[in-house]
């Protein structure tokens, strides 16, 4: 009976063979498994292994925005830990060279009072030296003048009364 | 039937004159290897549904074998297709129809493997044909009727009963809704074999027009045009027919207006 009817169909030329029911039954039983068979290999290959691809690659971008913000924040830490070190640093550094200024000052301050006190006594010792040189000086040559007057005035034949020529050669030097 | 098919043959050879034209004899079901066609027999049709299989497998499966963090291009075209149906069957039918996304997916990647591979010239398009597209249909039909009933007892036949209605106007919407409810196969089932059982059939007479020199040009820029057109046909009747079948699905789930 298919038979008939399938060459009648072919008989009646361009038809429509969609119509042809004998037909029927061969594409419904591999329309059906085609289906079968698309809907097994989606199932249970390509859509979970898509979802899993999809799932991972959201994974994956959540992860580096996430490890993105982390070395933002640790860049910030070190930055700050930087800014604190530098301030420490110079607030160090400040602090040293006040001590080492004070410590200078003082020293120096003890040097120069030494030096002023040395100096003083030094200049003290060398005025006393310079009067008993003086006061020497003067004496000296107040015997010098006082002999030199004896000896012109012998020499001119008179006798020098010793008084009047120390009273002379003092009067003298004083003036 | 026979009156018809007598009737179309006629006006065929009629308006052709001395052209012959054939455009249905691209839809006809052959034997592969000769003899009868049986239940089992492998035909064209056979063939043609394998290789949409096959295109599904590449496309699918083949493509995401590096399961690449970054696409390549294949991966990239069933990314793609995995997430426009996912967004739709979510869209339309909201977090609950989710896992009916298989089954869903099934048919937009037959369908859509289908139209295409029909589109290669001296191919069989295996949706032309309505046995195929109403074993689609009316499976959805069945499928959505049953899920309906057992996920919401007689509470679905509140489908039918629009509530937002001045009640008088009730039973007329609801026979009106029954009415457009069974329908809904028969359009769903011949909407898509109808789309591309024309498109077919106008290439093919485009075609026969080449035959005659005069003519030629115009009817091979006509093949080109409706050829692309035909592209197009194809790709939204696989959205149109999914689409309608994650509203039916919304339906199912959601009986309520």
């Amino acid at each position: 009976m298919a038979t008939d009817t399938h060459s009648a169909a072919e008989a009646a030329g361009p038809g429509m063979p969609q119509l042809d029911i004998t037909t029927f039954s061969n594409q419904i039983f591999w329309l059906l498994i085609a289906l079968v068979v698309i809907f097994f290999v989606l199932s249970r290959v390509a859509l979970p292994r898509i979802a899993a691809i999809l799932a991972e690659r959201q994974g994956t971008i959540t992860n580096d925005i996430a490890a993105a913000e982390d070395l933002k924040v640790k860049a910030q830490e070190a930055e700050a830990a930087y800014e604190k070190a530098l301030a420490d640093a110079r607030g160090e550094a400040q602090r040293i060279a006040g001590e080492t200024k004070a410590a200078i000052q003082a020293d120096l301050d003890v040097a120069i009072a030494r030096a002023d006190a040395e100096i003083a006594a030094k200049a003290a010792e060398s005025e006393k030296a310079i009067t008993e040189i003086r006061a020497g000086a003067q004496e000296a040559i107040r015997e010098v003048a006082k002999d030199t007057a004896k000896e012109i005035v012998a020499a001119m034949g008179g006798k020098a009364d010793a008084r009047s020529v120390t009273a002379a050669v003092t009067a003298r030097m004083k003036g | 039937m026979s009156d018809g098919e007598s009737l179309m043959a006629d006006d065929a050879h009629g308006e052709g004159g001395g052209l012959s034209f054939h455009p249905m004899d691209q839809f006809e079901v052959k034997s592969l290897f000769g003899g009868d066609i049986g239940m089992f027999t492998l035909t064209n049709v056979t063939l043609w549904l394998a290789l949409a299989v096959v295109a599904v497998f590449a496309l699918m499966v083949l493509t995401t074998s590096k399961r690449a963090v970054v696409p390549g291009r294949g991966q990239s075209i069933a990314e793609l297709m995995y997430g426009f149906v996912y967004k739709m069957v979510e869209d339309v039918t909201g977090k609950d129809g989710i896992k009916y996304f298989p089954y869903i997916m099934t048919l937009f990647m037959f369908i859509l493997c289908a139209n295409f591979l029909g589109l290669i010239p001296t191919s069989f398009t295996t949706t032309s044909h309505i046995a195929v597209t109403a074993v689609l249909g009316f499976g959805v039909f069945f499928a959505v009727t049953i899920l309906g009933f057992v996920k919401n007892g007689a509470g679905f036949l509140s489908l039918f009963w629009v509530s937002s209605a001045p009640l008088p106007l009730r039973p007329i919407l609801a026979l009106i809704e029954i009415i457009s409810y069974f329908v809904r196969p028969v359009s769903h089932s011949i909407r898509l074999a109808g789309n591309m059982m024309a498109g077919h059939a106008v290439l093919k007479v485009f075609a026969g027009f080449a035959q005659v020199a005069a003519i030629a040009p115009v009817a091979i820029i006509g093949v080109m045009a409706i050829y692309g057109l035909e592209v197009l046909v194809s790709a939204i009747q696989a959205y149109v027919f999914t689409i309608l079948t994650c509203v039916y699905l919304k339906d199912a789930l959601h009986p309520h207006h």
